[in-house]
């Protein structure tokens, strides 16, 4: 699938069918991901269960490419120091 | 450096004087290393933007400091901000001179491609997806209003970060997601009006 022409539209089109039939009314934005998102990474950094006690905030990341993007460069950001 | 605690950060931060200028010339070079590790995957980034991104970071923390709940460590919160400060520019960057038009076309014409082929899927199931991909077109292109089309197509299918397609449509993040809101709601009741549950339709499309 990855040498197919149109391979990145049909990954987002994949990945908008799973999102519409799995979105929930309670989900997550990006703003409320963005305001929470430094508690996240302290907990992933100190190796607690962070997807398991910030449900909402690990699904909005599984879902929303941009936010996970961040996310990660945050986690690298904090490494750094680490 | 030394290391503060958070109530430390804050206070140095807070009061005018050497105690601040010590404080802000600590924070600014933990944003400028942590942005150096944060940004070295993209290629287009200078030691000039990085370090702009960290002045301009530090601007905010210092008017964002009574937002400061703790919860998380300081540091953190801090690089949180300059990742975000980062990519909003970034990403500025990277679409400015796409045009709304240009975020919705699509090469071909189809939004979705017509010449669709899961190698991995059995005949039954390809049939399948052509079947739920036809309804996701005809929901897009027939049944949703132009903003929500437009909303949805550049934010899903192009990957417009919202923040970029939001100045675009010339709207606000809030009322673009309750078109994107109003638009899945839209795809969802017709994808689930087949008679096949969720669990069935992740499965026609799982890899």
């Amino acid at each position: 699938m990855s040498s197919h022409p149109n391979a990145a539209r049909i990954t987002r089109v994949r990945a908008l069918i799973c999102e519409v039939v799995t979105a929930q009314f309670d989900e997550m934005d990006c703003p409320e991901c963005f305001e929470y998102l430094d508690r996240f990474a302290d907990l992933i950094l100190n190796g607690a269960d962070a997807a398991g006690m910030m449900p909402r905030l690990h699904d909005h990341l599984e879902r929303c490419a941009h936010c996970r993007e961040e996310f990660e460069a945050l986690l690298a950001a904090v490494r750094a120091w680490q | 450096m030394s290391e503060r605690s958070n109530e430390e950060w804050i206070s140095d931060l807070s009061e005018p004087g050497p105690q601040r200028e010590l404080a802000v010339n600590d924070l600014w070079e933990l944003l400028v290393r942590g942005l150096g590790y944060a940004l070295a995957k993209y290629g287009s980034v200078t030691e000039a933007d990085i370090e702009d991104f960290a002045q301009d970071a530090i601007l905010k923390i210092l008017d964002a400091l009574d937002t400061f709940r703790g919860e998380a460590r300081f540091t953190t919160w801090a690089n949180k901000i300059a990742v975000h400060v980062a990519f909003t520019e970034l990403r500025r960057r990277r679409w400015k001179d796409v045009s709304l038009e240009q975020m919705i076309e699509m090469p071909d014409g189809d939004l979705i491609p017509r010449t669709w082929v899961d190698p991995s899927a059995g005949t039954e199931q390809q049939a399948l997806q052509h079947e739920l991909l036809e309804v996701v077109r005809e929901v897009i292109e027939e049944e949703l209003t132009d903003r929500q089309r437009q909303a949805l197509v550049a934010a899903r299918i192009s990957g417009v970060p919202l923040t970029e397609l939001a100045r675009r449509m010339d709207t606000n993040r809030n009322a673009l997601y309750k078109l994107l809101f109003d638009a899945r709601q839209r795809l969802q009741n017709r994808l689930l009006s087949r008679g096949l549950s969720k669990e069935d339709i992740l499965a026609i499309f799982d890899d």
